[in-house]
């Protein structure tokens, strides 16, 4: 649906110019919801903008629905906007209008008349939640009722393709839920192809289908987002990654925890587990096998679109041996080991 | 009214309590005429000097930089000074130099740079996200100039107009040092020229409930227009 070929973006000239976006190439698939992660910084926003022109890339193609965006004129593209709906971080919604008049401009813009306008914005009204809000001006609402009238905004025009900047990132983390759900519903019922830029991973966790990630203003991963959480490839994907899994250590733990090895220390180890891993019997193995006593810590299951992704936070004790041979087992097994330290038992 | 005119005529002042009515109507003319075309030019120019700006979606840094040259000069001749070294063409547009008329042609040529300049500033405030999303919905340059940079701007365009109201009453005071008429005028020419202390006082409290009047009704547009 969204096919973005070679896009460079380059800001300024000479010595002083910037590249902002290197060599992007991207593919969004008809009725998929695609996520862009990166750093502030990184020029998501700016690919983003690339999507409807409203930055123009330096090189390279831009197609909406088979449409080459670059080679339009301004009329052609006024009209091909019509069909790719956007929604911002801080909304931007018209503080002059009321709930109603906001999401009637886009059809206002296209010159429908009032009996078309109503009869488009009203379902809007219905599947955003708002109709008891529609004579209310944007201060009279919250951060998640804002964006929701943004968002009926976005498909007035019954759009094919919506972008989203950043929509999340200026809500508290339940109205976050509320929204992602919300373009979920969209995505399924209106058949609408999502591509979201954003800094939060549980944004990607919770809704897409395909990840990209950014760095630089260049893409170093792509991946279905099942196997991205389970098996990032880069150093940056790994962070993420850790980012939208890590809970807190224990109470204590951190404090008891050593960087060294030492006699008598017993190691606290973290494991993944993905896919078929996650039924496999490793804990009651080690303990028969290599008698080595295993204290579970933490543990915790995330269900991540088709991929179910287990981690488990353990403490090993018995004999150095034991230990040794264990761990060496347990490199050899479809898990991923980390060692976090040692602790000296109390 | 008639006991309004009864205090004004126990007053010890030389001029009737008719010649500050009738002044009274000048001044008011004077400023509602030229409030009116200055605003109707004013807002057109202030507009493009917005949207002209070399950020801005009509972009035109060359045209932005002669509009702001123009407006710069117009902004910068003290209103006496311009007054009167218009007055050829005060005299070509209304047939004379002094009175009423006159004083609209100069209140006018002076308040059309002051207005541009403030809309421009209340079309700076609104959030360049606005325009950005209006883009992205297809909107045409004209459609983003009636649609959502002079509504959204509404509140600080009202607050302009009304400073500018305020700013021609006192300049329409100063356009009757002139002969141009109103309450200036019955000022310099009782209480200036004629040492008739009673006669300033009046025409200043005027002024003074005249200023108060409209900034009121000024505050209060705005408010009705501002959901922000």
């Amino acid at each position: 649906m969204i096919n973005i070929r070679s896009v460079n973006k380059v800001y300024g000239e000479g010595p002083n110019a910037v590249t902002a976006l290197r060599d992007i190439n991207l593919e969004v698939p008809q009725g998929g919801i695609y996520g862009v992660v990166g750093r502030s910084g990184a020029g998501k926003s700016t690919l983003i903008r690339c999507v409807n022109m409203l930055e123009t890339p330096t090189s390279g193609q831009v197609l909406v629905d088979g449409q080459d965006l670059t080679q339009l004129d301004e009329q052609g593209l006024r009209l091909a906007r019509h069909q790719i709906g956007m929604i911002f971080q801080h909304f931007n919604l018209l503080s002059s209008r009321t709930v109603y008049d906001n999401i009637a401009l886009p059809l206002e813009l296209m010159k429908a008349d009032s009996a078309q306008i109503k009869a488009a914005v009203e379902p809007l009204l219905e599947l955003t939640g708002l109709t008891d809000k529609v004579d209310h001006y944007p201060s009279q609402l919250s951060g998640g009722q804002k964006q929701r009238v943004a968002i009926a905004r976005a498909l007035a025009t019954k759009p094919k393709v919506l972008l989203s900047d950043e929509a999340t990132s200026a809500l508290d983390p339940h109205t976050t839920r509320s929204i992602l759900e919300l373009l979920k519903n969209i995505n399924r019922e209106l058949g609408i192809t999502i591509l979201l830029i954003t800094h939060e991973m549980e944004v990607v966790k919770r809704i897409c289908d395909r990840v990209a990630l950014i760095s630089d203003g260049s893409l170093i991963e792509e991946d279905e987002v099942g196997h991205f959480f389970t098996h990032p490839t880069t150093a940056l994907g790994h962070e993420f990654v850790e980012t939208a899994l890590s809970q807190p250590l224990p109470e204590g733990l951190e404090d008891r925890l050593h960087a060294n090895k030492a006699p008598s220390r017993r190691p606290v180890i973290r494991l993944t587990f993905s896919g078929d891993s996650v039924q496999a019997p490793l804990i009651t193995q080690l303990a028969r096998q290599f008698s080595v006593d295993v204290s579970i810590l933490q543990a915790q299951v995330e269900h991540i679109q088709s991929q179910v992704l287990g981690r488990l936070l353990a403490e090993l004790s018995g004999s150095d041996e034991a230990i040794a041979q264990a761990m060496t087992h347990l490199e050899s097994q479809p898990v991923r080991l980390e060692v976090l330290g040692y602790v000296q038992p109390v | 009214m008639s006991s309004l005119s009864e205090t004004l005529s126990s007053l010890s002042m030389l001029a009737t309590p008719e010649q500050l009515l009738q002044a009274t109507g000048e001044t008011l003319y004077m400023v509602v005429v030229s409030a009116l075309i200055s605003t109707a030019l004013g807002l057109p120019l202030g507009v493009l000097l917005h949207v002209t700006r070399k950020d801005q979606f009509m972009s035109r840094p060359r045209l932005n930089r002669v509009l702001g040259a123009f407006t710069n000069i117009g902004r910068s001749v003290p209103y006496i000074i311009l007054m009167v070294s218009i007055l050829p063409l005060t005299r070509f547009l209304v047939g004379s130099s002094i009175g009423t008329n006159a004083a609209i042609v100069s209140l006018t040529l002076s308040a059309i740079p002051f207005v541009a300049r403030l809309i421009e500033g209340a079309l700076n405030e609104v959030p360049p996200g606005l325009i950005e999303a209006a883009q992205a919905m297809g909107a045409k340059p004209m459609q983003i100039i009636t649609k959502v940079l002079v509504p959204e701007a509404l509140p600080g365009i009202f607050n302009s107009l009304t400073v500018t109201v305020v700013t021609l009453i006192s300049y329409s005071a100063m356009a009757g040092a002139v002969a141009g008429g109103g309450l200036g005028a019955l000022g310099i020419n009782y209480g200036y020229q004629r040492f008739d202390g009673m006669t300033m006082l009046v025409t200043v409290i005027i002024l003074v409930a005249l200023v108060q009047l409209l900034q009121s009704v000024g505050d209060a547009l705005v408010r009705r227009v501002d959901h922000r």
